[in-house]
This record gives structure tokens, sequence and C-alpha cells, in this order.
């Protein structure tokens, strides 16, 4: 009767568990209490799920779960073409649909060992720079929300929507263009593009001044973010957190200067370092970075080059065995893609590294012993995007 | 001259010449329950359009421009829908106190209404500690608060609850503590009397700078007391879902919000009343011509738009800044505006003693 | 210097909301700035980018010709089997049999205006047309037939 005296110590020990007298579970303590931030939460900006540790209102654990919106993307990949599967990057990183594209492309001509015509890369990187802003725009307005403050949501959207019509015009479409095909683009620019783009960049020029009033500078906001969620370089790196939230903390990670792909090393844009490491830092790094891309559409638009837009391909695309990678910088921080290829019409395995994965890893570590209102802006400077996370 | 005060004495004369004393005082309280029951109704209706106009406006969007001309009979169609709504009493809820909760929130506005005075000589209730009880009453609005988030037994309700309570408790220092400026001046708790007396000017204006601060200092605790941006900690919908009525739905939450906005309205008529001078006309010194023009303008006008020209200005807070956070908030409470507006009252009673204000 | 800083300090806060406060009151008092459209109301003036990807559309000429071979270019390039193409045989003028598309479904249910059809077709039969008001009430509307009924193939395409 062995195996019953095992069942029975276990009946004995959760007695003791059950015992009012037995110190509490470690870490959570007689105040406390469970709240579940998510996944219908209007803080999350999409089907995150925190639990979070609270006493009072003090956070003292926050524990991310994720898989809601896991749409098994990597997999899916494994059965469509290498040109059928780049849109379907479009959907994980739905603010810069066009730079996971970008990355995508990128593999597939590594692979296929072709040459892009200069006018391409011009475009892709004038493309890409065009849909960091409009992130960042949308990441300004939802943060600015987050913390309570509605008003400069609408009028980032402005901007937004601005960049939104350009896209439209030359792409087909507003959110998920599908411009990028292995080779160079899909169409060549629309006639009005340049003068589109000058028409924004003036628009932005003249707004762009605003965002400092409303929320730069306003004591309200400075109190909110500064000194909040603190993030040493050390961490950051240990984290592997990339994209402007390393930025914040002063880790030079900027895809675009260390890896340069396309044209970048012949452009001249500062990578912009803040080492405070806080909140306010992340949000100065991304608010610094539009200007950057700015300079950078600036440097391209009047100097698009004459020729092709696409090179010529095989209508079915066949990559050579072997292990291909590429790296962008996206909006959040450093998208790889990760090819296994047999020597098929599909990828063997494919997998993405995405930025916000390992920037929401480093929540739980900023968060613990700030207050609740905090973990929101925290999560707003994160510039988290659900569908990246997941897959 | 056709006024508010002819018509309720008018109505007065009337019923004491049909009806004998117990009965006229039965029909004139009756008279004045569905008086302040239908402005309630016309409060909430004109400022949920109100708020919602402005916030478009700030927010560069046209607001609601569907039913009716401009979309002025939005509010109406929201009320339809509360009213048809289903109310939901959750499960694990208490449920008497949860019921109970929004009728304490609206009792607390009426109550409220009583000694303000819309017009010239028509105050439903002149009592002699009008002020005081002003401020006496409006604390008792935290008690619903508490009662709504404790009942409805969600953790949201109750952070909300907790955040509410502390900072409605806290600024009503401040609160009374600019109020208490004016009353040193005036030497009077008596709404009416401290509206006569800035017959010769505002107290904002011939009360020189520390009258001005306790005006601003009062316009910050009463934004925080009736829960409004920057001060939401309550609601915090990026935090807390809802706060405190989370758990609320259709007639019970329509409650809460319109006791929000007769709130919202019954704070800046007492700040009309203290600082702007209530229905007084606005005059300048010896220009007996313009002075003239002023009292044509009847004084229920006077009075409803300086407390609409206050209401505005919650208004735009809201829509312009961030929220604070629940530390940062005690903060500025008790290290800025509590010393400010005590230093403040300790210069106004120097003032009132020495006698220099105008 | 206490009492200085201090009351520097709450100058400097009340300043920058202030500024704030002009922004939006600048804005409520310049309705010119808003850029609201009314979208329903506005149809007639809606004009969509003529590379806009609504939906996937087969145009025919005034004789109710398409420019459809049937060679399938279109239902192996696109990701999630939105296009399906359905043969018959007919017979062409010499009396020779001649495989010809019956139907060409498209499933918009499925379809995300990805384009890559568009760019594998070798005729130019099919193009995506500007419409985006997709909305059913039943979801079988949503599978569309893109030939016209009784449409048959335009000389000299092959």
């Amino acid at each position: 009767m062995e195996g019953f005296g095992e069942v029975l110590k276990m009946y004995r020990k959760t007695e003791i568990i059950n015992d009012s007298k037995a110190p509490p579970a470690e870490g959570f303590g007689e105040a406390d209490m469970i709240i579940n931030v998510g996944p219908q939460h209007p803080a999350t900006h999409g089907v995150l799920h925190l639990v979070i540790t609270l006493n009072g209102e003090t956070i003292k654990n926050v524990e991310p779960h994720l898989g809601y919106i896991h749409r098994s993307i990597e997999k899916m990949c494994e059965s469509l073409s290498y040109r059928q599967f780049i849109y379907v990057t479009s959907r994980m990183d739905y603010l810069s649909a066009h730079i996971n594209n970008h990355a995508c492309a990128l593999c597939v001509e590594q692979g296929l060992q072709v040459e892009i015509p200069p006018r391409a890369q011009v475009i892709r990187v004038l493309m890409d720079e065009l849909t960091r802003i409009a992130s960042h725009e949308l990441w300004l307005g939802a943060m600015a929300m987050d913390l309570g403050a509605f008003t400069p949501f609408f009028h980032a959207f402005r901007e937004r929507e601005s960049i939104n019509d350009i896209m439209e015009e030359t792409c087909g479409a507003r959110l998920t263009m599908n411009y990028m095909v292995p080779g160079g683009v899909m169409h060549d620019l629309h006639p009005s593009f340049q003068q589109r783009v000058k028409d924004f960049m003036q628009l932005y020029k003249s707004k762009v001044h605003e965002y400092d009033e409303m929320l730069t500078g306003n004591i309200i906001f400075q109190n909110r973010m500064k000194n909040v969620g603190v993030l040493s370089a050390e961490d950051a790196i240990s984290y592997g957190c990339t994209g402007p939230t390393a930025r914040g903390s002063g880790v030079s990670c900027d895809v675009r200067k260390l890896y340069p792909y396309e044209i970048y090393n012949t452009l001249e844009f500062d990578e912009v370092l803040e080492t405070g490491g806080d909140s306010f830092s992340r949000y100065m790094v991304r608010v610094r970075e539009m200007q950057q891309s700015i300079r950078i559409i600036e440097q391209l638009i009047d100097n698009i080059p004459e020729g092709d837009f696409q090179t010529k391909t095989k209508a079915v695309l066949k990559l050579p065995k072997g292990e291909f990678y590429s790296r962008v910088e996206t909006a959040r921080g450093e998208l790889g893609v990760y090819i296994v290829s047999e020597g098929a019409t599909t990828p063997y395995r494919i997998k993405f590294r995405s930025p916000g994965f390992s920037n929401l890893s480093v929540l739980n570590h900023i968060a613990k012993g700030s207050k609740l209102g905090d973990l929101v802006a925290m999560m707003g400077t994160l510039d988290l995007v659900i569908p990246d996370i997941d897959r | 001259m056709w006024s508010f005060s002819n018509i309720a004495n008018s109505i007065h004369e009337w019923l004491s010449n049909n009806f004998n004393p117990t009965w006229t005082i039965i029909i004139e309280m009756v008279i004045a329950g569905v008086a302040v029951i239908s402005l309630f109704a016309l409060l909430g209706l004109v400022l949920v359009i109100m708020e919602r106009k402005v916030s478009a406006w700030m927010q560069i969007r046209l607001g609601p421009n569907r039913v009716g001309p401009k979309g002025m009979f939005q509010s109406l169609a929201d009320t339809l829908k509360l009213l048809v709504k289903e109310g939901l009493t959750p499960g694990g809820a208490d449920k008497f106190l949860f019921n109970l909760a929004p009728f304490i929130a609206m009792i607390v506005a009426m109550l409220l209404m009583a000694p303000i005075a819309f017009a010239k000589d028509f105050q439903l209730w002149d009592l002699n500690i009008g002020v005081l009880f002003v401020s006496a009453v409006s604390s008792i609005m935290v008690i619903s608060i508490l009662m709504a988030g404790w009942a409805s037994n969600n953790k949201y309700s109750l952070m909300g609850a907790m955040r509410s309570g502390a900072q409605i408790v806290s600024y009503e220092l401040s609160a009374g503590l600019s109020i208490l400026a004016v009353v040193v001046m005036t030497g009077s708790l008596q709404v009416s009397e401290i509206i006569e007396s800035q017959r010769n000017g505002w107290w904002i204006f011939k009360g020189h700078l520390p009258m001005l601060i306790a005006f601003v200092t009062f316009i910050i605790a009463v934004t925080a007391e009736t829960n409004r941006a920057p001060f939401d900690l309550a609601e915090a919908e990026s935090e807390l879902t809802a706060g405190f009525h989370t758990e609320y739905s259709g007639m019970k939450f329509a409650l809460f919000f319109l006791a929000e906005y007769v709130n919202v309205f019954i704070v800046c008529a007492i700040g009309a009343t203290l600082f702007l001078g209530g229905w007084m006309p606005f005059h300048i010194g010896k220009w007996e011509g313009f002075n003239h023009v002023m009292d044509y303008i009847p004084s229920s006008i006077w009075f409803f738009g300086k407390t609409f020209f206050l209401i505005f200005l919650i208004m735009w807070f809201r829509w312009t800044f961030p929220r604070l956070r629940i530390d940062q908030l005690l903060n500025l409470e008790w290290k800025y505006l509590l010393p400010i507006s005590m230093i403040n009252l300790l210069i106004v009673t120097a003032m009132a003693i020495l006698g220099w204000h105008f | 210097m206490f009492i200085k800083k201090y009351i520097q300090e709450i100058w400097g806060a009340v300043k920058s909301l202030l500024k704030g406060m002009r922004r939006t009151g600048y804005y409520f008092t310049h309705h010119k700035e808003i850029i609201t459209q009314q979208y329903p109301d506005n149809r007639e003036t809606l004009n969509l980018p003529e590379r806009f990807k609504g939906e996937v559309v087969m145009p025919h000429d005034e004789n109710n010709e398409h420019r459809c071979t049937g060679c399938q270019a279109c239902e192996l390039a696109c990701p999630n089997g939105t296009i399906k193409v359905i043969f018959k045989n007919e017979l062409n003028a010499e009396g020779k049999k001649k495989k010809a598309i019956d139907k060409l479904v498209y499933h918009l249910e499925l379809c995300t205006m990805c384009n890559l059809c568009i760019e594998a077709c070798p005729s130019d039969a099919i193009k995506m047309a500007q419409t985006f008001e997709h909305s059913v009430f039943d979801r079988n509307e949503l599978t569309k037939i893109l030939n016209n009924p009784g449409s048959k193939i335009m000389d000299g395409v092959e």
C-alpha cells in the first residue's frame, strides 16, 4: 500500500496549505489582489491579457498571457509560395506592414541572388519611412489617449490619414499594402506621388509644434512620463529589446545604421538615442525619429532615379537549398526573417523574430513597484502591437 | 416686468387666494419639485450635447450632426436609448446598495439646487447658511460613489471608488477654503447677501489678486470634486475601464451620468455666484450709459451666461489635459493647493479687516 | 530662495497648461480645420484612386466578350484559393473542340485584395474594381461568377 501512503502525504500537505496559520504563498500578500487587464480592455490596444497582482495601487507583478490572436502565420507561410507568403506578413505588425513585407522580400532576394534596380530601392526606402511616420503618429495619439488626453489622438490622425492617402494612391490600399514583391515593387510610383509627399511634409512641419504644446511641454504629461518605467541599458540588452524601446535606454541598435540594407548607407540621418531609459525617453526617441524620417524623405524625394521598378523574376520562384536571414528596422524594432529552404517552391520553415515580443517581455521588470496608472503609460511607450507578438 | 420672480409671486398670490395656507405650501412644493426635475432633465440634455460639440470642435471633428438640426437632438435620442436599455444587476452584487447608489447621487444633486439663486429674487430656499449647506451636502456625493464601487463586487469599481473617495475628501478642503475667502469678505453665508455684496463689483475684480487665486483654486478643486478630467481617476477609462460605474447599465448608468453633469452645473453656479456676482449684471464704475444697457439684460441670462462660461472652462480642461496619477493628484492638493489657499485665506482676512477692497 | 523656486515652479506649470489650452482653443474657434468626411453623404464626390484594390472584376466589351483564356495563372497565384476556374468544351469556328472557361468563380469573402492574381494574369483579363461597400446579408452573395452569362473570349486573345 505504498501508493496510498503517497496520496495520504499529499492530502496532509494540502491541509497544511489550507491552514490559515501557514504563511501565504510567496509574493502574494493578504492585502493583494489580482486583476485581469484585458483581453478586452481599453488600454491594451488589442487582445493582450495582463494578469496584474496589485497591492492597493502598487503593482507587484505583471504576467502577460499571449495567444489570443495567434494565427500561426509561420506555419501558414510554409504552405505558400515565395511570392505569396509576403502578403501574410502584413498582418503581423499591421502598422508597419510595409516594412514587414520589405524584410521578407529582402530575404527572398538574398536567396534568389537578384539585383534590385536603384529606382525600386529608393521607392522601398521612401515607403518604409512614410510607414514609420504613420506608425509613430498612431502611437503618439494612442499613447496620449492612454494617459487620458483625447484630443492629440485626432490631431495625430490628421497627419496619418494624409500618409494613408498617399499609400492608397500608389499601392492601392491604406493599411495592408502588399506593395513589395521579390525583385522590386508591384507598381511604379503614382505620377502625383512626389507632389503629395511634399504636401504632406509641409503639413507635418506646420503642425509638429502642436505636439510639443499639447504633450511634450505639458507639465502633467511630463510628470506622468518622467522617471516612470526606467529600463537600464543592460536590462534592455539582456531582454533583447530593440527599436525605440532600447534606444530610449541608450542602446545603439538601429539596423539601418548597423547593418544597412538597400540604400541606407548612402543617406544622411542620425540614430536617435536617449539615455534616460524612462517612458519620457522612449517618447522622445519616437518623436525625434519622425523628424529623422522626414529628413530621409527630403533627401530622396527629388532624387528618385529613373529606370525599372522591378527586376523580372521567374513566374515560379525557387530558393536554393540553404538558410537565409534578413533583418530590417520596423517602427517597433528589429524584425528578422529566417527562411530554411529545401529547394522547393515553398519554404521548409520560416521564423519571424518580431520586435514586439521581446519588448513586451520587459514589461514585468519595469512595471514592478509603480502605480497602476503608470503601467498604462509604460505599455503605451513600449508601443505594443498584439498581432506582432502573437503572430 | 416679465421675470422669474414676478411669475413666482403671481403664482403664490393666486394660490393663497384660492386655497388655505397648508394646501398652498403643498402645491408650491409640488411645483418646485417638478420644476427642479425638469431643470435636471433639461440640463442633462443641454450639457451632454454641449460637451460633445465642444470636444468635437477641439478635436477637429464635426460632432453629432444627424439627429435634428446640427445634431441638437442627439442627447434626446441617447436618453431614449438609455431608457429602453436593460438595467442589469450583476449576480454577485449587493443588490440593495447597487440599486440605491445612483439615486443617492441624484438626490444629492437635487438638494444642491435649493440655495442657488437662478435670477433676481428667484431662489428655492434662501437659508442663512447657504454656502455651508452646499459644501456640506456635496460631500455626500462621495458616499454614493463608494456605495456603487463597493456594491458592484468588481475590482475595477472598487478601485475607482477608493480613488474617488481619497480625491473628493482631500479636494473638499481647498474648495472650502476658497469659498471661505468670499465668506470672510462678505461676512455672511447667505447666498442672497453674497450676491448683494457684489452690487458695486464682482469679487473677482474688487478682491485683487488674492480673490483671483481663490477663484483659480476653487475651479481646480471643483473640477477634481466632480471627477472630471484631468482628475477623472475614478472613471479613468484607460486604467479602470469605467471605474465605479463599470457594472451599471441602462437608466441607472444614466442617473450617474446625469448627476455628474448636474454637479458640474451646480459647482459652476456656485462659482459664478461667489466670484462672478451671480445674477448681478456687469458694471464698470461710473460709465452710466454702459451700466444702464447692462441692466436691461435679464438677471437670469446673466446667471446662466456666467455659469455656462465656467462649464465651458471645465470642458476645455477636460479635452486638453492628460490625466494625473493618483499620487500626483494628492500631491497637487496637499503640497500646492492647500498651502496656497490657506495663506490666501489669511491675506483675504487681513484685507477684509483693513478694508483694502473696493 | 525656497519660496521663489516654489512660485517659479507653479508659474512654469501654469504656463505649460495654458499653452495646451491655447491650442485646443484655436481649434475650437477655427472650424475650417475640421477634417471629418461625411461618408454616406459624400458618395457622389468620393474619388477612390484608380489603383485602389476593392474587388476582382472581369471587364467585358460591348459584344459581351472577355479576355480570359482560362490559363489558371490567377488560380495558382492566389494565396487563399479565392479564384476557381471551371472549364467547358466549346466548338470553335472550324468545328474543333476547344477548352474555354465556363465560370470563373470568385470568393470575395476569402479575398485579401493582395493583387497577386492581377499581376499573374498574362492577358489582362481581370482587374481590380474601386468598390468597397461589400456588406451583404447573405454570405452566398459574396461568391461571384466573374464572367457574364453567355460571354465569349475575345478574338485574338491566346
